[in-house]
């Protein structure tokens, strides 16, 4: 049986090392710009940042993997290439991409490098993760959040190389690379700047009786009452009416949060070799409780033991959870 | 240099009938040149259809028009791979591939990259073009400086290059299908639902805005991409392949007016003001282009420049 990866994120120096000391085998972060799709003021590593951040996991055994999984527009391939460049230099474990100019480039300039094919690139079959594993090397693929377990496991048994699955955090609902309602709606580009839903462009606004409008760019994506919380204006999971719904529902999704804590020991026979983590918007403390809990529970399973499974649904006290697309078709 | 009209293909499922008739008016009527066919957004519609498409083909190239056959966007089932396999493995017709599963099977023979593919830069329209692709729809998203540079990045390659001028933005597709979910139906019991929305179905803010559009898996502007005062720019930047979406309007009247505006039968005005008569209800935006919320529609008149 594998012994599966538990790869975590890092939007700071300090919560990479929290994530290392949690018990990370490998831990993910981008650089201070578009070259990332988390590119959030505040967050993200400068070079020297992510040289000592690279040398404190080392010195730990855990991995560094560069987040460089945005898809450069015309007439700015220089940075991505500069940022792959950069974190080669600085002895990046592996280099997770999306575009298919930026992976030839890394094959090309440094073919000794790990390559793994971002959740950006939306490889959701066989086929697709098989052209970028011949053309470019690709050694792990992080899959979409689109398959059901029974899916995986004949794509694992169909590809060259690694499966990557997220296990926990927020639940993309679109295609990844191919979503611009950001864009639509803002200016900015998720797929081309590694923005989503930007804060900058967020407000709350106070309405007659007390509800509270979730705005975003001056458009309402949710209304909540007096009583609850306002949750953040992302698009996907916004409230809207249509004709068949006057009333207002969550046309994409509810605001649920993935969490597969019930479901490692079937990704692992599924032939799953790394669970990810999602959340480098996090902060340190939940960095901390979420990598202890997974750490604990994969080490179970990996002892023959079940995990505590309450331990893991208690993380996300408070909000809905799902287990989305993995358990069943239906949830198309 | 010689710029041509494309319909690109329908994002809808249209009732058969409705398709037939509508590829039988733009091979008589549309001063277009190519014509993309097949199903990209959802592989449970292409039955309805499968019996009809070479008879819409002989009718198209009687007409003059070159058929393009366009993959699937989303693979994901068994039926889809094959289908996408089968399209990538003729060679009676070109094919224009939207799932990277596509150009594995497709191999280094002629292709086109479709825009659900992120041809975004030079170095990847540079792969593209030495893995046999000799023409790229970029993607909509694009900022005019970007586009300039993929264009003629594209032309020393020596290929061509193609965007979307006319139709509603594909802002994003999914693995869920969101026409059966506002009918409390989930993908596999859909009962194609989303056949009673020819033009998408609208989706409203709670405030009232009128905000976006469902097609299925796909999520669409609820504004028509319009770029014909644009038209002059893209044109100067080498992109020789201009696509109009079909939209629940007269595709023949709106095809009518990008040749009357290129060869200066129509200034900008008027056939924006063409265009405006042609969709009414229909609010107009170009925001991608000029590197603002795509949603937004910038005014541009005759004489105005984007590219110094």
């Amino acid at each position: 049986m594998i012994r599966p990866d538990l790869i975590c994120p890092a939007g700071t120096p300090a919560a990479l090392r929290t994530a290392v000391d949690a018990g990370a085998d490998a831990v993910y972060c981008g650089f201070r710009n578009a070259t990332n799709a988390r590119n959030f003021p505040g967050l993200n590593f400068t070079r020297e940042e992510l040289g000592i951040s690279i040398a404190y996991a080392h010195e730990r055994g855990a991995k560094v993997l560069l987040t460089l999984n945005t898809y450069p527009p015309a007439g700015k391939v220089d940075l991505w290439q500069e940022a792959a460049d950069t974190a080669v230099a600085l002895g990046i474990d592996a280099l997770i991409v999306a575009d298919m100019g930026v992976a030839h480039y890394v094959a090309a300039r440094h073919p000794d490098v790990r390559l793994h094919l971002s959740v950006q690139a939306a490889a959701s079959n066989p086929e697709s993760i098989r052209y970028y594993c011949d053309h470019f090397g690709v050694k792990r693929v992080v899959l979409p959040r689109i398959l059901t377990v029974a899916e995986i496991k004949p794509i694992a048994e169909a590809i060259p190389c690694e499966i990557e699955t997220f296990i926990f955090g927020n639940h993309g609902l679109m295609v990844e690379g191919r979503c611009s309602l950001t864009n639509y709606v803002t200016g900015q580009s998720t797929n081309l700047d590694g923005v989503c839903s930007p804060a900058s462009d967020v407000d709350y606004r106070k309405e007659p009786g007390g509800a509270v409008a979730s705005c975003l760019s001056g458009s309402v994506i949710d209304r909540f009452g007096a009583d609850e919380m306002a949750g953040y204006p992302t698009i996907c999971k916004g409230r809207y009416t249509a004709p068949h719904r006057p009333d207002g529902y969550y046309a994409f999704e509810e605001p649920v949060s993935l969490n597969l804590a019930r479901m490692l020991p079937d990704l692992i026979h599924a032939g799953v070799h790394a669970f990810k983590i999602e959340g480098r918007q996090r902060s340190k403390s939940y960095v901390r409780s979420v990598v202890s809990a997974f750490r604990t529970a994969i080490d179970e399973v990996m002892a023959g033991r079940p995990p505590n499974i309450a331990d893991l649904v208690s993380l996300t006290e408070g909000q809905k959870q799902t287990q989305g697309a993995f358990e069943s078709k239906k949830w198309r | 240099m010689s710029v041509e009209l494309t319909i690109g293909p329908i994002a809808y499922h249209w009732p058969t009938a409705r398709k037939r008739d509508f590829y039988a008016r733009i091979a008589d009527e549309a001063p277009v040149a190519t014509v993309y066919l097949g199903e990209v957004i959802c592989s449970k519609r292409s039955p309805f259809f499968d019996a009809d498409l070479p008879g819409v083909i002989e009718r198209l190239q009687r007409g003059g028009k070159r058929v393009v056959l366009s993959t699937l966007a989303e693979v994901v089932l068994p039926r889809e791979r094959h289908a996408t396999l089968q399209l990538c493995s003729q060679d009676d017709f070109e094919v224009e591939i939207n799932n990277v599963s596509g150009l594995a099977a497709r191999g280094n023979r002629p292709h086109r990259i479709g825009p659900f593919l992120n041809a975004t830069n030079e170095a990847t329209i540079s792969w593209m073009a030495g893995q046999g692709a000799s023409h790229v729809c970029l993607p909509h998203e694009l900022p005019a400086p970007s586009l300039a540079v993929a264009a003629g990045a594209a032309r020393e390659l020596g290929i061509t290059t193609e965007l979307q001028v006319f139709g509603r933005a594909p802002l994003a597709v999914s693995a869920r299908c969101y026409h059966a979910r506002a009918h409390g139906r989930h993908k596999d019991n859909c009962q194609f639902v989303c056949e009673d929305d020819t033009d998408g179905m609208p989706l409203v803010t709670v405030a009232g805005e009128a905000f976006l559009r469902v097609n299925g898996i796909q999520t669409q502007s609820e504004s028509y991409v319009c770029l014909a005062a644009e038209l002059a720019d893209i044109v100067s930047m080498g992109v020789s392949a201009l696509r109009l979406m079909p939209q629940d309007v007269d595709m023949v009247g709106v095809a009518q007016v990008f040749p009357a505006l290129l060869d200066g039968g129509l200034d900008v005005d008027a056939a924006t003001g063409r265009l405006e008569g042609l969709c009414s209800g229909i609010r107009f935006s170009n925001g991608f282009f000029h590197k603002v919320p795509g949603r937004h529609y910038v005014p541009v008149h005759a004489g105005d420049r984007v590219l110094q």
